[in-house]
């Protein structure tokens, strides 16, 4: 067999092979995939209904975990770009599991967009040639372009680094590093048309500013090599894959930068909204103090604050350096950006709605069944491509000729 | 969704063979016909006489009604006047009337006459077979707004009103008071028979504007919402996924969302429908008022301006110098809502 029809068997077969414990997670995020099955049999037979949405908050939990997962995988880039650009040798060899974690996020944003649809079942409408593709107008279009480009640049890269390393032939680098380029690029263009989608509405009066785009950028740069530090310690901790410390501490260097202009932008968001307090900022002051007796985003609000600040703090102190405080520092701002894109940026958009009405929404259990069933599956697919790549990386799996 | 049909002796021209050699053939196969109703629509699609199912079917491959031929356009209202009276139990005609050449529709309404009794809502909710209940959807919303209640005993007081905190932030105490302000979301209401105009309250009613430059068209992602020529913004219940984009793009919240199957009782169906308008939706399409386009296609007025006791509703052809809506626009005080947007409204509000 050629080595690339046993390119993929290999991969996967390895990925499935596990000890008791790598089984018992897979196991614990399949549990959750039943209760996405059964979320997911109500939504497509009652309809939306079952969701806690409503004309007010039209949209919920589905497209605020959308956005802040797009900005998980747009940060593939503070692994790939520095790695290749900045001739960093350490970051090479991990590169590629940066590209794994944008992969599985990318696979995650398709599931929570296909949640968020009303009619799944006419998906086809929206594919070009067969269906109307409302490009360049409509700037969902360009969403679903840059998305579905960028999955595919991080499958073709990630994939075809893999593959030459699993046959022992050397990188075509005429090849592969434009593509590493364009992948770098592409990157910062998934968040940043995802915060155009949302800012471009002036009935939204909370969205409708400048700042969004890059606001995105900052918290997505800080949120997404979170999650890859804690992946790659978790591939240190497993694995005979010997990340080294210096990795770590570029990563944490990285996202001590992008969260401390986060925390600008948020600051300078509050202060501008705040000081003249006009109509367009019903919706962070109904964030950040409640209106009318409505106040279900408030303790959300907060607690997002601390978790940010306290997380920067503690990066800016030598603890950032220390394995033990490390992985509680990611885990905290890593839930802080996931509360400040969901709670934070998307329901109070909604609340007041344009004719001044303040509404609150609250999921249902079915709705959080799918949401948690997406990131099962998301981690089930993250958990599979980061144990196949490490056996690559490794040289576990490797290309035999015999077989 | 498939319930057994009783089979008809008529012949099925469409399939090129009977009904009863269907059957014949479907008997011999045993419990293949039993089968098939269990698995759904899809599987008899050629060979039942379920309206349902074949619409069904038929409806999912059908392109944009835009771009439809006009012969598939006849064939696509013909499917759903099938099913539609199928379903409800009578005869139900969906029309396909286009756009009249020289005619750009407008509506005006006079906010000093509205008396907020809200019979145009009911009397829209009627005629578009909106869904009644869970969730009941309302196409109208007539926004209450409260007089202004200055007081005097206020004039000296400041904000924040405790001492030593006077940092010449200069905010009046009658600053909080409502005057004509919609805050807080208490704009809706549900009048009593007779007991409106309320004491201490306005009101404003809102729908659709059928924006020149609407924004919901702009965001969607399919274009099965789009302007017709007669300036009335349309949506192809269709054609549309559900991404809701357009709910979140207007900002007149003039769109409303089908969250599961709408609720349209029969008896209180309103069977004269066409295809861009009232014909009952289905769960998970958006929807909002397309100016009766069944009746305003036929030179009728809207059912909002019909039921309107006061006379403060007014629609007509903005193109023709002697309709009632021009006259408004060239002799009364108009202006139209967030007209900051630069949306272009063809809905205005006027004063006499």
């Amino acid at each position: 067999m050629s080595s690339k029809t046993r390119f993929p068997i290999d991969f996967f077969s390895y990925a499935l092979k596990g000890g008791a414990q790598y089984y018992a997670w897979l196991a614990f995020l399949g549990v959750f995939v039943l209760l996405w099955a059964v979320g997911n049999y109500y939504q497509l037979t009652e309809g939306m209904i079952i969701t806690g949405l409503t004309d007010q908050t039209s949209w919920g939990m589905y497209l605020s975990n959308f956005v802040f997962l797009v900005g998980v995988a747009a940060a593939a880039v503070v692994v790939v770009f520095p790695a290749y650009f900045y001739k960093q040798e350490d970051l090479h060899k991990v590169a590629v599991l940066g590209e794994m974690v944008a992969i599985a996020a990318v696979v995650m944003c398709m599931l929570f967009v296909f949640a968020h649809m009303g009619r799944p079942d006419r998906l086809w409408h929206i594919i070009p040639v067969i269906g109307i593709y409302n490009w360049p107008h409509s700037m969902l279009t360009w969403d679903v372009m840059v998305l579905t480009g960028y999955l595919i640049l991080n499958l073709v890269c990630g994939g075809y680094y893999l593959y030459m390393k699993y046959a022992g032939k050397p990188l075509n680098k005429s090849f592969y590093m434009p593509m590493i380029l364009i992948a770098c690029v592409w990157a910062l263009s998934i968040h940043t048309v995802t915060a155009f989608l949302i800012s471009t509405m002036p009935s939204r009066p909370m969205w409708f500013h400048s700042v969004m785009p890059i606001k995105f950028i900052t918290t997505a740069f800080a949120a997404g090599p979170a999650l890859i530090i804690l992946c790659f310690l978790t591939v240190r901790k497993h694995t005979k894959m010997d990340i080294p410390d210096s990795v770590f501490h570029k990563i944490s260097h990285f996202i001590t930068y992008f969260l401390g202009m986060a925390l600008f932008l948020i600051f300078s968001e509050v202060v501008i909204e705040l000081y003249p307090s006009t109509e367009h900022s019903f919706g962070l002051q109904y964030l950040m103090f409640g209106m009318a007796g409505l106040d279900k985003l408030v303790p959300w609000f907060w607690t997002a604050i601390v978790l940010m600040v306290v997380s920067f703090g503690l990066l800016l102190s030598p603890l950032r350096k220390n394995f033990k405080v490390l992985p509680w520092i990611c885990v905290m701002l890593f839930v802080g950006i996931w509360i400040d894109k969901g709670m934070g940026l998307l329901l109070p958009g909604f609340s007041p709605s344009p004719i001044g009405e303040l509404s609150e929404y609250t999921p249902t259990m079915l709705e959080l069944f799918v949401v948690i069933g997406n990131y099962a599956i998301g981690f089930i697919v993250l958990t599979l491509l980061m144990k196949g790549a490490v056996g690559v990386v490794l040289g576990d799996v490797k290309y035999d000729q015999s077989k | 969704m498939s319930k057994p049909t009783k089979p008809k002796c008529e012949e099925r021209k469409s399939a090129g063979t009977t009904r009863r050699d269907f059957l014949k053939k479907a008997g011999t196969a045993g419990a293949a016909a039993g089968a098939a109703s269990v698995l759904g629509s899809a599987a008899l699609m050629a060979n039942t006489d379920n309206p349902d199912a074949q619409t069904t079917w038929a409806e999912w491959f059908q392109g944009n009604y835009r771009l439809m031929t006009d012969e598939e356009k006849k064939e696509a209202t013909a499917r759903l006047e099938k099913r539609y009276s199928a379903q409800y139990g009578k005869d139900v005609t969906v029309d396909d009337t286009p756009a009249m050449d020289g005619v750009l529709f407008g509506y005006a309404l006079n906010i000093q006459k509205c008396i907020g009794c809200r019979r145009c809502v009911k009397a829209c909710v009627k005629e578009n077979n909106q869904s009644r209940t869970n969730t009941e959807i309302e196409w109208i919303r007539v926004v209450r707004m409260e007089k202004g209640q200055f007081s005097a005993g206020d004039m000296d007081k400041g904000y924040p009103p405790e001492e030593g905190h006077e940092y010449g932030v200069q905010v009046g105490g009658n600053a909080y008071k409502p005057a004509g302000v919609v805050l807080e979301g208490k704009h809706y209401y549900e009048p009593e028979e007779n007991k409106v105009p309320e004491k201490d309250a306005f009101y404003f009613p809102i729908a659709c504007m059928q924006c020149e430059k609407p924004p919901c068209v702009k965001v969607c992602p399919v274009r099965t919402t789009y302007r017709e020529p007669d300036g009335i913004i349309v949506i192809d219940y269709n054609w549309c996924i559900g991404c809701r984009m357009c709910i979140g793009a207007c900002p007149y919240w003039a769109r409303r969302f089908n969250w599961g199957e709408p609720n349209l009782p029969a008896e209180d169906m309103n069977p004269k429908t066409h295809y861009l308008g009232n014909r009952p939706r289905m769960k998970g399409v958006a929807e909002k008022c397309t100016f009766c386009i069944q009746r305003s296609r036929h030179g009728r007025y809207t059912a909002c301006v019909e039921v309107c006791p006061v006379g403060a509703r007014k629609f007509g052809n903005l193109l023709d110098p002697e309709s009632e809506v021009r006259k408004i626009l060239d002799r009364k005080r108009v202006f139209r809502l967030k007209a900051e947007l630069n949306t272009y409204p063809k809905f205005f509000y006027f004063i006499d």
